[in-house]
């Protein structure tokens, strides 16, 4: 256990620090809230037994999802295919966007614009004045206008906006926008952000926009008494998350000035908070109607400028407008991900034992702090990860740079930490001379069932790490893997063989501090034509809440699954709601989705007892018929939907977790590595994803599926890359290496579910746990392939040429050693 | 993604083309299987006021064999000469090029003629015309040629066509029970080249080490004069001074080169 | 100018601008919207379609170079009451999740399945390899492969 605590506190240039640090929040968990529903207690789920593998409950099954006919025939219907007499008569909307990363805009003229054919108007920045400015509270010199008006800070930001009657015409008339730009010194690393020649914002008078800890909290004495001592800066790369359908948004203003929006996104109430707030009206004007979305990733949040333009075009204009940008748009224009430089530094005893660690970040935020600014906060709590060091400490900047804007991206801060640390074992074991798995084994966690609290202040609510790992080697044969990989390296076969592992625990269900505890609403109606209709607050883009919460109701309600339907994502309809995202949907929407079915079953058996004139202890419900009836009278029965044909039948519950869950596991990952050019490729991949209970399993074993081939993704192929003058070089999907289907394998899943307590439903989120397992299982493979040439570290990702060189450089220093 | 506007007219025989190209002039450009010009339509990088489509032109179709030569109408679509029995026979460097070629849809419209034309260094079929030692057969008002494929890349997506040129047909010397060997490096499935190597009969031909596909002659020669494979492909980039990108710098390319050279010698396909 | 070609067995007959995109074609004229539109750099096989049988990728297709040729799309395969088993394949296998990538990713796994004298003997390697002209970011492919696989196994010797 930890003998020395470090806690590293937080704080925010230019603003005195606050007694509200993040890892405070953390210590509510002992003094649960009383709000309209008790947050649930952990612990409880354990009384309640494993209810997802009771025989004859679909729980637990592989149920087909519903929503599946629809999409593979007709298709989705995603914002760009809405057809609503709303929007009759819409106008297009495109974005004129810098092609320089960093100038003042000197003129701007739109005459030529607006003659062309079928333009219907053009705008500049300073038509859009009376938008607010966007900006954060923790940096608000960082601020940005709905469309650039001086100053441009990325290529890729819109700078005018043409309206034309027909989409065609949108890209001849984009051609003759005549904007003179003034360039300005780009900043497009993060060495060139804290150089600090050219500040972005000279009134925030650097560069750097906020810091979590500084190099004053660090104790240098940290690695005194380690006999092994490492340390590597590693570059967790910019990426793109691409999700298959692009940006896009259509929207309509009523005669009452309330604005109806289709906006592709992960929680529409979200989204109409920040819709509403860049627009400088009050969310009841707003109304988001979310279509079916085509992939998120986290890039899909709330709204970007670009769907505010197009609400105030269609404001301006007085009719419909709508946009749907290019994918050349979208991998410039929608949030990237990571772009953290990770310090590590990791030292112990020489029988593989650790004893300290240390993780320093520099986020890239690219040209405005969002979100991916304050990531660094949930690497540096999940910075330990599943180990038990005694002692650690993690600090971290987010620096602005003349680039995309950086948000979240699948796993959105906990890839980085698990990515940063598994290299830093693996390091650590190369210079301990201690095989990897021995020295996993020996610093994981012993298994534990009470929720156990890191030195870095996050709850952890149940593991068992070990088992994790082993069943994972196991799967995987690891020994026979050591013996091929010995048995290459003898013979000096140019395609040689590696094993990389990653172990992991992550955080999910996070809520938002004390206001917004983890928590969603569900609502649950029966018809009397004896179908069932919920509402959630959840907002899925792929994972199948259709099918899932169906499911969770069926269970209860006794109506089959196709007689349900899933209904998300209408501000109208649904006006609260967290949405989807951080691996929260199943463990707080399933779970509202059940205590609403249950307590409807309650409600309705009170109006059963009244209707069969019997008392409610008597009745028992039949979930094969969805019926009361009265014990020992089987004719003495009603339906539920009977009762509902007699009074409305629906009731709204809020279920409220006691706190964030933990999935974990271990992944082995076997790379090939062809040392002749230095290509490297997946042979296998092998995982153990902890996540809990298992709903459905063919669910979840396609977000394993996704979020493993995501993370080999970044590993092997993947990086957003700028030249120095801030120009992007992988703008299109030929140049940004997106993995087609035959750069992986098929996948490998082993099962372990070691329920939590923290829901009745004993299940954690799954959504992100595949992407965190699999870089770093990845690169330590390629990595590991390679170790006997004296190679130690590759940065990702990992290209034949950086590979190649790696191989070259170890053999020089071998030569020149020898 | 919206081509800029233009005319177009679709053409039933290679004259009915020309006499199109003359009637719209210099701006005008030809459209096989448009899997080379549209996409650079698409992205604005090329912008002809006329198009005229030859995908369905008659005497640019078909397979056949001319006194030992294999002819290929410029029209003949990748997936065709890959499944193609008299390609697979008599010159199977050939389909094998056609099948590597991006993927199963763009297969299915990409031209021999259209790639050919469009010349872009990094592509399989100029490499593979060069290793085959074939020629292409160019029709003008001026009546018909034919190049050879050494000369008929001239630069950096250039070609020896004149602008009211057309080019009709693929000639491929036989080279059944020749011994080949392919070689494409790329990091992801449908990527072009990073370096290509096509071997057979002595020739070897590069992929992406220069502004057009390129003969390694020193490596030829060693060959030649009995070099052993990995002792010709030392010296596959002599000569040779290839661009750099994201994906490759100057050295690593060259290396690619010798390495891919050696096995495609060594008769490997990949 | 006037392009006639039939659609999902439908003879068609429309005034289109000569850079009308198939894959807008097929969108806003015909009202299938099925096939979507991934990229700007014939990529990513979100539009694919079947062209005289054959899979191509609508968005680098004109309109006015499919005259007198047949397309089909997903809409024209099977209906969600009768699926074709390429598509009851993708359901049973969870093939699909955001589904922006699935009508084109079926009509290629068609294409490719056609093309196959002996569809099952294809190898998991083949399929991959098949399905290099279409991304998903969603699935990881796994499921895919398996879909694709099982359709091949009951189609045996049958074309599409």
């Amino acid at each position: 256990m930890p003998q020395v605590i470090r806690l590293v506190g937080l704080s925010w240039p230019g603003i005195a620090r606050s007694g509200r640090s993040f890892l405070t929040r953390w210590d509510e968990f002992d003094h649960p809230r009383r709000s309209r529903h008790d947050r649930y207690p952990a612990g409880a789920a354990r009384e309640a037994g494993d209810l997802l593998s009771i025989p004859g409950s679909i729980l637990g099954t592989r149920v087909l999802r519903t929503e599946d006919p629809r999409f593979l025939t007709t298709g989705g219907v995603y914002t760009e295919d809405v057809q609503d007499e709303r929007l009759s008569g819409a106008c297009h909307v495109f974005f004129a966007r810098s092609p320089v990363a960093h100038a003042r805009i000197t003129r701007i003229d739109l005459s030529a614009v607006t003659a062309a054919p079928g333009v219907v108007a053009a705008f500049a920045g300073a038509d859009l004045a009376d938008l607010p400015e966007i900006r954060r509270a923790a940096c608000p010199e960082m601020s940005r206008r709905v469309i650039a008006t001086d100053t441009v800070r990325y290529v890729g930001e819109p700078v005018a906006i043409v309206v034309t009657e027909d989409p065609y015409q949108g890209e001849d008339a984009l051609e003759l926008v005549d904007v003179d730009y003034d360039p300005l010194p780009a900043v497009a690393s993060i060495d060139a952000a804290l150089a600090g020649e050219t500040l972005l914002f000279p009134e925030a008078g650097s560069n750097i926009a906020l810091t979590f800890g500084s190099e004053a909290d660090l104790d240098p004495a940290l690695f005194e008494g380690c006999e092994v001592v490492v340390t590597a800066t590693i570059e967790n790369q910019r990426l793109a998350p691409a999700p298959m359908e692009t940006r896009a948004a259509a929207a309509a203003w009523d005669a009452g000035g309330r604005l109806t929006a289709w906006i592709p996104n992960q929680g529409a109430q979200g989204t109409r908070s920040s819709l509403a707030r860049m627009l400088g009206i009050g969310e009841q004007q707003v109304r988001v109607i979310t279509p079916d979305v085509g992939g998120a990733f986290g890039a899909k949040f709330g709204a970007d400028p670009e769907h505010v333009a197009v609400a105030w075009v269609a404001r301006r204009l007085g009719r419909p407008a709508r946009w749907s940008e290019t994918r050349q748009e979208n991998l410039l224009g929608m949030t990237h991900g990571r772009a953290q430089r990770q310090t590590v530094t990791i030292g112990g005893s020489r029988d593989g034992t650790v004893s300290a660690y240390r993780l320093e970040i520099i986020q890239d935020s690219g040209a405005y702090p969002r979100i991916g600014a304050v990531l660094p906060e949930l690497t540096i709590l999940m910075a330990p990860g599943p180990y038990a060091i005694p002692r650690a400490e993690a600090i971290a900047r987010s620096v602005v740079t003349t680039t995309t804007p950086v948000g979240a991206y699948r796993g959105a801060g906990r890839p980085e930490a698990t990515a940063a640390l598994e290299r830093a074992m693996d390091l650590f074991a190369a210079e301990a001379g201690v095989d990897p798995a021995e020295v996993r084994r020996k610093n994981l966690l012993p298994p534990f069932t009470e929720p156990h609290r890191t030195a870095f202040g996050a709850l952890y609510d149940c593991g068992d790490y070990g088992r994790a790992l082993e069943l994972a080697l196991k799967a995987a044969g690891y020994q026979e893997l050591r013996d091929e990989q010995a048995a290459r390296r003898q013979r000096g076969d140019p395609v040689q063989l590696g094993i990389g592992l990653s172990s992991y625990v992550e955080i999910t269900g996070m809520g938002d501090g004390e206001e917004s505890p983890p928590q969603e609403n569900a609502t649950v109606e029966v018809h009397p034509d004896g179908t069932a209709t919920i509402l959630t607050g959840t907002s899925p883009h792929g994972q199948g809440h259709a099918t899932a919460w169906a499911m969770l109701a069926s269970d209860q309600l006794g109506i089959p699954v196709d007689k349900i339907t899933v209904q998300w994502g209408d501000t109208d309809l649904v006006p609260e709601g967290g949405g989807t995202g951080g691996s929260r949907s199943l463990q707080q929407g399933g779970a509202a989705v059940r205590q609403a079915a249950m307590e409807l079953v309650e409600i309705a058996r009170e109006r059963a007892a009244d209707a069969l004139e019997a008392s409610a202890a008597d009745l028992r419900f039949d979930r094969s018929k969805s019926s009361f009836a009265v014990a020992g009278d089987p004719a003495a029965a009603v339906s539920l939907a009977e009762l509902a044909g007699r009074e409305r039948l629906v009731v709204r519950t809020v279920f409220t977790a006691p706190g964030a869950t933990f999935p974990f596991g271990t992944h082995v990952a076997v790379a090939e590595v062809d040392t002749e050019t230095g290509k490297a490729w997946l042979r296998r991949m092998v995982t153990v994803d902890d996540a809990g209970n298992v709903l459905n399993p063919l669910l979840a074993e396609g977000q394993r599926h996704g979020g493993i081939a995501q993370g080999a993704a970044q590993a092997l192929c993947e990086e957003f890359a700028y030249d120095p003058d801030g120009n992007p070089l992988t703008a299109t999907l030929a140049d940004y290496p997106f993995l087609s289907a035959t750069e992986v394998p098929s996948f490998e899943l082993a099962d372990m579910a070691t329920p939590t307590s923290y829901n009745p439903l004993g299940a954690k989120g799954i959504g992100e746990a595949g992407s965190i397992g699999a870089t770093p299982a990845v690169q330590n493979a390629v990595i590991d392939a390679l170790s006997h040439l004296g190679v130690r570290h590759i940065d990702m990702p990992l290209s034949p040429q950086r590979v190649w060189r790696a191989i070259q450089r170890a053999i020089q220093e071998a030569a020149d050693e020898g | 993604m919206i081509p800029a506007p233009f005319e177009y007219a679709a053409a039933g025989s290679s004259g009915e083309a020309l006499d199109l190209l003359a009637r719209y002039g210099e701006d005008a450009k030809l459209l096989a299987g448009g899997h080379s010009l549209v996409p650079m339509m698409k992205l604005r990088l090329a912008a002809p006021s006329a198009l005229v489509d030859i995908g369905r032109a008659a005497d640019l179709a078909g397979v056949r064999e001319d006194d030992g030569e294999l002819v290929i109408g410029a029209v003949t679509t990748h997936a065709e000469v890959a499944a193609s029995r008299l390609v697979r026979s008599r010159a199977p460097l050939l389909a094998h090029a056609a099948a590597r070629i991006g993927d199963p849809q763009i297969r299915h419209r990409g031209t021999i003629g259209g790639s050919l034309a469009h010349a872009d260094p990094a592509a399989d079929l100029p490499m593979a015309l060069l290793a085959l030692d074939g020629s292409v057969e160019l029709r003008s008002p001026r009546g018909t040629r034919v190049v050879p494929g050494g000369e008929f890349f001239t630069g950096y997506f250039e070609t020896a066509l004149a602008p009211d040129e057309l080019l009709t047909a693929v000639r491929i010397p036989a080279a059944a029970g020749i011994a080949w060997g392919y070689q494409k490096f790329v990091r992801r499935a449908n990527d072009w080249a990073i370096v290509g190597v096509a071997a057979c009969g002595g020739r070897i031909a590069l992929a992406n080490m220069g502004p057009t596909p390129l003969r390694a002659t020193a490596a030829e020669r060693a060959l030649a004069d009995g070099a052993s494979a990995a002792e010709a492909a030392e010296l596959a980039a002599d000569g040779t001074e290839p661009g750099e990108d994201l994906h490759a710098d100057r050295d690593y390319r060259r290396h690619l080169a010798r390495v891919l050279t050696r096995r495609a010698l060594e008769g490997q396909s990949g | 100018m006037r392009v006639e070609l039939t659609v999902n067995g439908t003879a068609r007959s429309d005034d289109v601008e000569p850079r009308l995109l198939l894959v807008h074609y097929l969108r806003e004229r015909c009202g299938l919207r099925a096939a979507n539109v991934g990229c700007d750099t014939t990529s990513c096989g979100a539009c694919t379609v079947l062209l005289d049988g054959k899979s191509v990728k609508s968005c680098t297709v004109l309109a006015v170079q499919a005259a007198g040729r047949s397309v089909t799309t997903a809409e024209g395969l099977g209906t969600p009451e009768r699926l074709h088993p390429v598509q009851a394949a993708f359901r049973a296998e969870h093939g699909l999740q955001c589904g922006f990538c699935t009508p084109g990713m079926v009509m290629a796994a068609v294409g490719l399945l056609s093309e196959h004298p002996h569809p099952a003997q294809l190898t998991e390697a083949e399929v991959r390899e098949g399905l290099e002209g279409n991304f998903c970011r969603c699935t990881g492919y796994h499921n895919i492969v398996r879909a694709v696989l099982s359709a091949a196994a009951q189609l045996d010797g049958a074309a599409s």
